[in-house]
């Protein structure tokens, strides 16, 4: 078991209800995929959000990851669309 | 080389940063300038404003190494980078580039591959509030996307 604290941000946010949560996932999930595949399914809103797969990015401890990054106990996982700033 | 970069709710004035870049030195030759403001409308329907927000833990890192990149590009002697965020009506300015050099090509350059890397390495989002009360975030656009990625050309 590890523990994460997740992170959402503009439509993902929305769409799960919360800006973050703490969670404990067990030791099968290993990477980015892993855990979005697991978030989905907590929960209708989970599944709503995470369902638009393609259309969503992610960052492991405040820095860009891909679906096969490696995330591990402690780390911060923050789930968001692909950027619009500027 | 100095690196300003902010993230702010509140309003930035140009010729303070300016003033602030130039300050005390005399080997710069140019500095490029981009204002990014938001417009009265989007895909033909008029906006009452734009919402920006931010992963603040995040921001500051990525817009820090976007200014690191333009440095190992350009030779910058100094640059500012400042991103407001928060609700902002149409008129207003949303960021500011700044990229100081001793020749104009290399400040234009690294302005220009500043913003568009802006636009697409750092955790920004926008939505629109629309004059109907409807709100939409905005789609990421695959030309910025392009904009961005013509600077890894040859």
């Amino acid at each position: 078991m590890a523990r994460l604290r997740i992170l959402y941000f503009a439509w993902l946010r929305e769409r799960v209800g919360a800006s973050e949560e703490e969670v404990e996932v067990p030791d099968g999930v290993a990477t980015v995929a892993d855990l979005t595949g697991w978030l989905s399914a907590r929960g209708p809103r989970h599944a709503a959000a995470f369902a638009a797969t393609r259309a969503i990015r992610c960052a492991v401890n405040q820095a860009f990851a891909g679906p096969q990054a490696p995330i591990a106990a402690g780390d911060e996982v923050a789930f968001f669309p692909p950027v619009t700033g500027g | 080389m100095d690196a300003t970069v902010r993230v702010q709710t509140a309003p930035f004035d140009v010729s303070e940063e300016l003033a602030a870049l130039i300050a005390g030195r005399t080997d710069i030759g140019g500095i490029g300038c981009f204002v990014g403001t938001v417009r009265d409308h989007a895909g033909g329907r008029p906006i009452r404003a734009m919402s920006l927000e931010h992963y603040p833990a995040m921001t500051e890192r990525a817009m820090r190494q976007i200014a690191e990149q333009a440095r190992a590009r350009w030779s910058l002697l100094g640059c500012a980078l400042i991103h407001r965020v928060g609700e902002l009506r149409p008129g207003e300015a949303i960021v500011l580039v700044l990229a100081a050099s001793a020749h104009r090509q290399a400040a234009l350059d690294a302005t220009s591959f500043l913003i568009d890397w802006l636009k697409t390495g750092a955790p920004f989002w926008k939505k629109e509030v629309f004059l109907d009360g409807e709100s939409a975030w905005v789609a990421a656009r695959a030309d910025d996307e392009q904009a961005a990625a013509r600077w890894l050309g040859p």
